[in-house]
């Protein structure tokens, strides 16, 4: 469906896309007034308890054979990513070949469970997969896209949903849709829900599959903790099926409390619903010890199950060579060096 | 999919990582230290053994009064001779000696800590023993500045301090002692707990590397009738204590009569409040710090919780999910959240108590994990139903039991959380500052967190309303607790 | 033609109001050459707990009110007290055995020990208290506050001290926001009740200050094992067996301040003797 804005309703309140999520909580009467109050609603972070925290949780070191099942399942989770204006078929090609084989010295190395391109190079990424393209559960890597104007979102909705529906089209599974931080910080959620509805749609399949929808909340433009849970909750209500934290290109991305905070409104979810949102910290994370310290948050806040790519993921691109080399280490019991593994 | 499975299915079963004790030098058997030299004790020597394991770590010497006597001779000979006639930037200087000996050796102080006491090596490494660093550094700042601690010109010391210190925070209850204590220019005799003399007799090693003139720092172990016999000593000058109301009661009246000075740390029964317009994961985060960091053996723990009941059910519902993460065991595993309970007579008055609570009528709900066979535990446990009458809601229980009482009002939250003869602390949880303010103003508490809990500085007094002690340790007012104003008759 | 004289009835303070004492007790009280002055009423352990309990119920009134008010309220008690002077001086002179001149330099310092210490009531708390630079992300703020009820025994029988006795030790924990229930000056309490018509006839809101006359020996271990009394003020109980007070006090854990002979000095660390340090932590952050 789409959201006709020429014929706003002058005095009644606005009407939200019917999300079904939003219909469950909010009821059928779903205006932006409901949202609004059901966000502010949402109980207070304290930053300094939450950093706490998320460093607690840090301190956390887990046994050598827990390691190397981490380090292999971190692989798993990757979202291996090039978003850059200078992407061409080759990078694009060998980013993809780095994805299908991350190290050609060990067979044994797991795949990351997707790459992820802008939505013009999906036709790129789709060829250089050929018969690896698939889901990340068997063992095949999807396809994913960055759209929605990517990574500022300031396009008219026509434009982001154009650019969803093209790379679906062009057969991504999974858009990196970004929300429009300007609407959300001048108290417009309610544009923010329908433009997520929006895209939600765009993403239909004409088999009347979706492909998957992670809504990059871009937490360093949010800023307070308050406003990443309120925008975490209003994602989920909208039919997010991820919440990511960011697009890579605004400091700062990815941080550990942020991440904890995203995964406490995923539980909060679940325990309301009983139903399974993923989370995608993005941006910044370079070391394998970083990303098992986001694993034993996952664990520990929502539980091991989540630690599966349909649950979790990392953006990242530097991080899979960090945790190359330290799987080289553990197998090998020396440390290894950069000329050791492949730069892409 | 292919993976490898950690054998157990989960791959958070980090555990075991222990912090390896080859760092930890530790002797078969202690004397007493008395005039800077060890000497043998004339009371009946004990063992002290690690909670976790039972198993022995040393055999401790324990002084009589005649050794008693003689560290208290020791003092006063060092107070006269020496350290009082120093200047203050050399005391100070001895105390940043010790502050950076107590850095250097931080590792091994933390393992032995946690190995004596029982506590989790992330406490003891990372809470206990930086903040004893923290404390030395602070207060040797002071020595010489001591014109500004608020009791006009030339403040003068005490003279000899009597300190007795208890188990639950070992070497960190020994730094809030000596370091203010030295600071100010006294010399001192320290009797560390029965059950947890090891630390101290480190530090004893400490004083030595640090270079400190002989019988300025005085350690003497024994049970206590060691601690009554310094106490009582006439050439005392100062007593501080830190422990139960019961022993600080006596104390109080043993000094009635002299000259002394008197610091008492006492017991406590906080209320940790928690209001519906809490942050509220951080909420339940500071009632399980609250209670749960070091087994709930601390005098200010939120031993009670006050929620407001709109919000009960969804409180303690998230504080169960939580504790059930929590990972009790060896104390010497850096993942352990909860280690062992300090001694097999405090573990039975936990379990005297909570049966109390349960016949009382409390819901009881322990936290799933398993109990090692050997050593003494206890699981974290809630009661819930808890009425102001309870005497769960009463007694201090000093362990890992929460007890949950229910407010509909600010005013009732003030009312139940003050209905105690202690006022040692107290938590608020709300995001309402206006409220945090009004709160602080009528809890009548020594100290008072808002939105955090058990957080502590040697920069921030410490100490308890009522029955809860007098005196402050910690800041400007600890180290005025050894001084005497230079006009005083 | 001579005006027949109307001797005034000493009673107690209590809760703002002149009772007998409850038991019906009073005793002679003699002048400095031993001549008859007035039967005082002789408080019993049962006006000493009345006056506990007055006490207690005007803590949350007299610590609540701002500093500044309390400020004001007990420079209004020098004002009234400065009023009523040739009264003071009559009755110290008798009651002394000294001159006038003597009685007025001792009415002169009580009064102007009621300013002192008035002024005190708003800036105490900035010199005891602190902010506190602490290692982490935390406001960190010690203030002092009052300690609650304070049982005091003024002075007995200190040269030039039949008032200026029970003034200095009053008035400094009365700055805090303390209540107080005092023992007077045995042999010369005649001044202490007249204070206590001063109190009444000022702002200082009733029961937050209580004027017991009588034994000290026969109350004090009453108020000194009593446990709804925070602090025990033993200045003037040096004659008294106060070593047997101080370990009946020490039972509820009360602050104790030990005897000291004469009058005291008047002193910040009265004031600080009877007060709590409360200290407050709370997080800070921006996001």
């Amino acid at each position: 469906m789409t959201i006709d804005k020429s014929a706003p309703a002058a005095a009644a309140p606005a009407t939200l896309a019917p999300a079904e999520r939003a219909v469950q909580v909010l009821g059928g009467d779903l205006t932006e007034k409901a949202l609004r109050q059901n966000l502010e609603g949402l109980p207070g972070v304290d930053a300094v308890g939450l950093e706490q925290r998320a460093a607690g949780l840090a301190t956390r070191s887990i046994k050598t054979s827990s390691k190397a099942w981490a380090l292999d399942r971190i692989i798993r989770l990757i979202d291996l990513t090039t978003l850059e204006g200078a992407d061409t078929p080759g990078k694009v090609r060998s980013l993809v070949a780095k994805a299908v084989n991350p190290d050609p010295s060990d067979a044994a190395t797991p795949r990351v469970a997707a790459v992820c391109v802008y939505g013009d190079k999906v036709p790129d990424a789709i060829e250089a997969l050929g018969a690896a393209h698939g889901d990340p559960d068997d063992g095949l890597i999807s396809v994913a896209a960055v759209a929605t104007a990517f990574p500022s979102g300031r396009a008219s909705l026509r434009v982001k949903l154009a650019d969803t529906a093209d790379a679906v089209a062009a057969g991504a599974d999974e858009i990196d849709m970004v929300i429009d931080r300007g609407a959300f910080l001048a108290g417009r959620y309610g544009k923010v829900f329908d433009e997520i509805v929006a895209v939600k749609e765009a993403c239909r399949r004409t088999d009347g599959s979706y492909a998957s929808l992670k809504v990059i909340l871009e937490t360093g433009e949010l800023n307070t903790y308050d406003n990443v849970r309120r925008a975490s909750w209003l994602a989920i209500l909208a039919g997010g099926d991820f919440i990511k934290t960011s697009t890579g290109k605004v400091q700062p991305a990815a941080t550990l409390p942020v991440t904890l905070l995203m995964l406490e409104a995923v539980r909060d979810w679940h325990r309301l619903t009983g139903e399974k949102v993923g989370v995608k910290p993005a941006g910044g994370i370079r070391a394998s010890k970083d990303a098992i310290r986001y694993l034993v948050t996952v664990a520990e806040t929502v539980g091991e199950e989540w630690l599966q790519p349909h649950l979790f993921r990392f953006g990242a691109s530097s991080l899979l060579n960090d945790v190359l080399l330290q799987r080289q280490k553990t197998i090998t019991g020396h440390y290894s060096g950069p000329d050791y593994v492949t730069i892409d | 999919m292919k993976d490898i499975e950690p054998a157990d299915g989960r791959f958070l079963e980090y555990a075991p990582a222990p912090e390896s004790t080859s760092i930890l030098k530790v002797r078969t058997d202690y004397g007493l230290f008395i005039d800077g030299e060890w000497v043998q004790g004339r009371g009946k020597s004990f063992t002290t053994i690690s909670p976790s394991s039972e198993k022995k770590i040393a055999t401790i010497a324990s002084a009589s009064d005649a050794d008693v006597d003689a560290a208290v001779a020791a003092a006063r000979r060092a107070y006269e001779k020496s350290w009082a006639k120093l200047s203050g930037s050399d005391r100070g200087k001895y105390l940043f000696r010790i502050a950076r000996l107590v850095q250097e050796r931080a590792r091994e102080l933390a393992v032995a800590e946690s190995l004596d006491n029982g506590k989790p090596i992330k406490e003891s490494r990372d809470v206990d023993v930086p903040l004893v660093a923290a404390w030395f550094f602070y207060y040797a700042g002071w020595a010489d500045k001591l014109d500004y601690a608020g009791l006009g010109a030339n403040p003068r010391p005490l003279g000899v301090a009597a300190q007795i210190i208890p188990w639950n925070f070992p070497l960190l209850m020994l730094a809030w002692k000596i370091a203010p204590a030295l600071a100010a220019g006294n010399t001192v005799v320290l009797k560390p707990a029965e059950t947890t003399p090891l630390t101290a007799l480190l530090f004893a090693e400490i004083v030595q590397q640090a270079g400190l003139p002989r019988g300025v720092v005085n350690i003497v172990t024994g049970a206590g009738d060691t601690g009554a016999a310094l106490v009582r000593h006439p050439d005392v000058d100062k007593v501080a204590f830190t422990g139960s109301t019961a022993v600080g009661r006596e104390i109080a009246k043993t000094v009635a009569g002299t000259h002394k000075k008197v610091t008492l740390e006492l017991g406590g029964k906080a209320a940790n409040i928690v209001f519906d317009d809490a942050p509220i994961d951080q909420a339940v985060e500071g009632i399980v710090n609250g209670i749960f960091f070091n087994q709930g053996h601390v005098c200010c723990a939120g031993s009670r919780l006050l929620v407001q009941e709109n919000v009960h059910d969804e409180v303690i519902d998230r504080l169960k999910r939580r504790l059930s993460t929590l990972r009790l065991g060896d104390p010497l595993d850096k993942n352990t959240d909860i280690g062992a309970i300090n001694s097999a007579e405090q573990l039975e008055r936990i379990r005297t108590l909570s049966d109390i609570g349960e016949r009382e009528g409390a819901e009881r709900w322990s936290a799933p994990c398993e109990i090692p066979e050997n050593g003494f535990w206890f699981a974290p446990t809630i009661f819930t139903g808890v009425e102001t009458s309870s005497t769960i809601a009463r007694e201090e229980i000093f362990g890992p039991v929460l007890s949950v009482l229910t407010f509909r009002t600010p005013a009732e939250a003030i009312a139940k959380a003050n209905n105690t003869p202690y006022g040692l602390s107290a938590g608020i949880w709300t995001d309402k500052g206006s409220k945090i303010l009004a709160m602080a103003d009528r809890l009548r508490a020594g100290v008072i967190w808002a939105n955090t809990f058990n957080r502590f500085d040697p920069a921030s007094p410490f100490g308890g309303y009522k029955e809860s002690g007098y005196g402050r340790e910690g800041g400007r007012h600890g180290l005025g607790a050894y001084l005497k104003s230079g006009a005083s008759k | 033609m001579s005006h027949l004289t109307i001797p005034k009835t000493y009673k107690l303070y209590i809760g703002g109001a002149f009772p007998r004492s409850e038991s019906g007790r009073s005793y002679e009280v003699v002048s400095g050459k031993g001549a008859f002055l007035a039967n005082a009423a002789k408080a019993s352990r049962k006006d000493a707990r009345d006056a506990v309990v007055a006490a207690r119920a005007a803590v949350s009134g007299w610590s609540g009110a701002t500093a500044y008010n309390r400020g004001q309220v007990l420079y209004r008690v020098a004002e009234l007290l400065d009023g009523r002077r040739a009264q003071f001086v009559d009755e110290i002179s008798s009651a002394e055995g000294v001159s006038a001149s003597a009685a007025g330099a001792q009415v002169d310092e009580a009064v102007d020990t009621w300013v002192w210490y008035a002024g005190w009531c708003d800036k105490f708390a900035q010199v005891a208290g602190a902010g506190n630079p602490v290692a982490g992300p935390y406001f960190n703020l010690s203030v002092p506050e009052p300690t609650g009820v304070v049982a005091t025994v003024a002075p007995q029988g200190a040269k030039g001290g039949s008032l200026l006795g029970i003034v200095r030790t009053i008035a400094p924990a009365l700055v805090a926001g303390n209540t107080v229930v005092a023992i007077a000056d045995e042999a010369r309490p005649l001044s202490a009740i007249s204070l206590g018509e001063v109190l009444a006839t000022s702002d200082v809101p009733g029961g937050v200050v209580n004027i017991l006359t009588g034994s000290p020996a026969e109350i004090a271990p009453w108020l000194a094992s009593h446990a709804d009394v925070n602090a025990l003020d033993l200045t003037g109980a040096g004659g008294l067996d106060w070593v047997e007070l101080e370990v009946s006090g020490a039972d509820t854990l009360k602050r104790i301040v030990r005897p000291e002979p004469g009058i005291p000095d008047r002193a910040l660390g009265r004031i600080l003797g009877f007060v709590e340090t409360k200290t407050v932590w709370h997080t800070k952050a921006l996001i």
